[in-house]
């Protein structure tokens, strides 16, 4: 064997571990998956194959099934929410700001706990009665709500603990990417007059645009499928009012044993999440600049 | 321009940032309030006698001081025997999981064979399949193997390697200068003893951090071991600590002090490991 042959084979040993994963572990799974959205399947019989079935009954005969889906996008009104503060915390942290170190671990604590710890903390402190929450709005002469118990503020609930967690993951991104914006080109804008505000606009948040891009793509398609949350927070209710797409799918599959409907399931929140992916992409040519 | 008006320009630049900087220390420390306050309260309920906690206004410094919940918690409520289950799952999984990306990692870096960068392009889109598509068809093939209510869906998988654990590797891997493998060439050491003598020893920072990512996400994932594992006295940290809910409904004392535990290991890491975290975060765009 030439010795260019026997070093294709090490590179082949090399990579045969991941590349054997992929395929037993995401490839032929997803290819089963298309099949099974298109039978009736238990996890105990054989699949039954039904068609369309399936992606009927979800677009057309269950009305839960949109509720999910109006749940879902309300439950990513957290991604604004959090992109916008944690851009305002980086910014601060990077005006030479002492104690960073102090101020950035605070942020980003929740980032590295645990969901199942930082879930129960924050049903605690939604408490109606004895919450923090509450009490704190207390001090103002406010009746808080019984959060988690009343639909119309279960999900402000979910949405508020969402955007506390998440701030540090984005904090530390954009940081880096403010970082990276050359102190040139603002001294060049100062000398031509522009304010602190209209440096932010023209020059901090074009720079950064990659970065926001980026998460804004991520933030998406993690809200998308957050589970754990509303497991440990809401179990979905009251009243569906928190029933994600996920958590709905999630009850399909796992405590009806419908896998053929979660699957059609699965298939269409995997399609929305391709489709929102690829119009952002679309859509940042017009607002990302790339160095 | 006159020698007054620059001076002029300058305090107003100088007062300009002054108030920039008290803004956002006042928005950095009230903010920082916001992230701190709900770990003190979580600290302050899970160091009280049950029932103090429901008394108003709430006592910050609990009175007394019950540190039995966390005895409790600890020994009769299961979280050691699950922090022991955790530890027994995420650590194998962890190291093997990463020599299998780092030696991955290694041939897309410095070997050239064909269909590389097509192989690598496939492994990295699998970073972009959303986990829910594949969640119920790998239950069922786990089911269909007899996997299920077993640690064998929790560990097996991972030890494949990771995608993102490839991408990160890989890109260390180019930094560092080829002289060295030459000069290993040349002494006839083959790939894999290249891999182990001299590259893994190079990337000591890289693995680090990708074996903190590891470790953190097995250590926190609770959707795995809940659709996987049924049997109470295999269940995970996270899953001991989640049925707490269920099992000590309202003693949010025992649920606070468990919880307390539950972060002390990932918080231990984090502050022997800030460096890498960051880098690592900045560097892949992973959360932990």
């Amino acid at each position: 064997m030439s010795n260019r042959k026997k070093m294709y084979l090490w590179a082949y040993a090399f990579i045969s571990a991941p590349i054997l994963g992929f395929l037993l572990f995401a490839f032929i799974p997803i290819c089963f998956s298309v099949y099974v959205s298109f039978t009736k399947y238990s996890g105990y019989q054989a699949p039954e194959m039904t068609g369309a079935d399936n992606y009927v009954r979800l677009l057309a005969e269950d009305p839960l099934f949109w509720k999910t889906l109006r749940n879902t996008v309300y439950s990513a009104l957290a991604i604004p929410f959090g992109m916008a503060l944690s851009l305002a915390i980086a910014v601060s942290l990077n005006q030479k700001i002492k104690a960073i170190r102090f101020f950035r671990t605070a942020f980003f604590l929740p980032t590295i706990s645990s969901v199942v710890a930082m879930t129960l903390l924050w049903k605690w402190i939604f408490n109606a009665e004895y919450g923090l929450l509450n009490n704190f709005l207390g001090w103002f002469g406010i009746v808080g709500p019984a959060w988690l118990s009343s639909e119309d503020w279960a999900m402000p609930a979910m949405i508020i603990q969402g955007v506390w967690g998440g701030l540090g993951f984005s904090m530390v991104m954009y940081l880096a990417a403010l970082q990276g914006v050359p102190r040139s080109l603002y001294e060049a804008a100062e000398i031509d007059g522009a304010n602190l505000w209209q440096r932010f606009l023209r020059i901090t948040i074009p720079s950064i645009s990659p970065t926001t891009l980026y998460l804004l793509i991520t933030s998406i398609i993690g809200v998308m499928q957050d589970f754990p949350r509303f497991q440990i927070m809401t179990e979905g209710g009251p009243n569906y009012s928190t029933t994600t797409i996920v958590y709905y799918l999630f009850q399909n599959a796992f405590r009806y044993m419908e896998m053929g409907y979660a699957s059609a399931m699965a298939w269409m929140l995997g399609l929305l999440l391709m489709v929102i992916t690829l119009i952002n992409f679309r859509l940042s040519r017009r607002w990302v600049h790339y160095e | 321009m006159s020698g007054a008006a620059v001076g002029v320009r300058h305090t107003r630049k100088q007062a300009s940032e002054r108030i920039m900087k008290t803004v956002a220390y006042l928005f950095l420390i009230s903010g920082s309030l916001v992230m701190a306050v709900p770990f003190l309260w979580m600290l302050s309920t899970s160091l009280k006698e049950e029932g103090v906690i429901f008394e108003m206004p709430p006592k910050w410094i609990p009175e007394p001081i019950e540190w039995s919940n966390y005895a409790f918690v600890l020994g009769e409520a299961n979280l050691l025997h699950g922090f022991m289950n955790t530890l027994i799952i995420v650590i194998p999984t962890t190291i093997i999981g990463l020599f299998s990306s780092a030696l991955a990692a290694y041939a897309f870096a410095r070997i050239n064979f064909p269909a590389r960068n097509a192989l690598f392009v496939m492994l990295l889109a699998t970073m972009m399949i959303p986990g829910v598509v594949t969640m119920i068809p790998t239950f069922i093939l786990y089911k269909s193997i007899g996997w299920i209510d077993s640690w064998l869906p929790l560990m097996v998988p991972g030890m494949f390697g990771a995608a993102a654990a490839v991408f990160f590797i890989r890109q260390f891997f180019m930094t560092i200068p080829s002289e060295l493998e030459d000069a290993a060439i040349m002494d006839g050491l083959n790939p894999l003893q290249i891999f182990i003598r001299i590259m893994l020893p190079l990337s000591k920072p890289a693995l680090v951090a990708q074996g903190i990512f590891g470790f953190l996400g097995g250590y926190n994932d609770f959707l795995g071991p809940l659709i996987y594992i049924n049997s109470p006295e295999k269940f995970t940290l996270q899953l001991v600590l989640a049925s707490f809910q269920g099992m000590y409904n309202a003693q949010w004392t025992y649920i606070m002090a468990g919880s307390v535990l539950a972060l002390i290991p990932t918080v231990l890491l984090f502050f022997f490991a800030q460096r890498y975290f960051v880098e690592g975060v900045t560097l892949t765009g992973m959360k932990g």
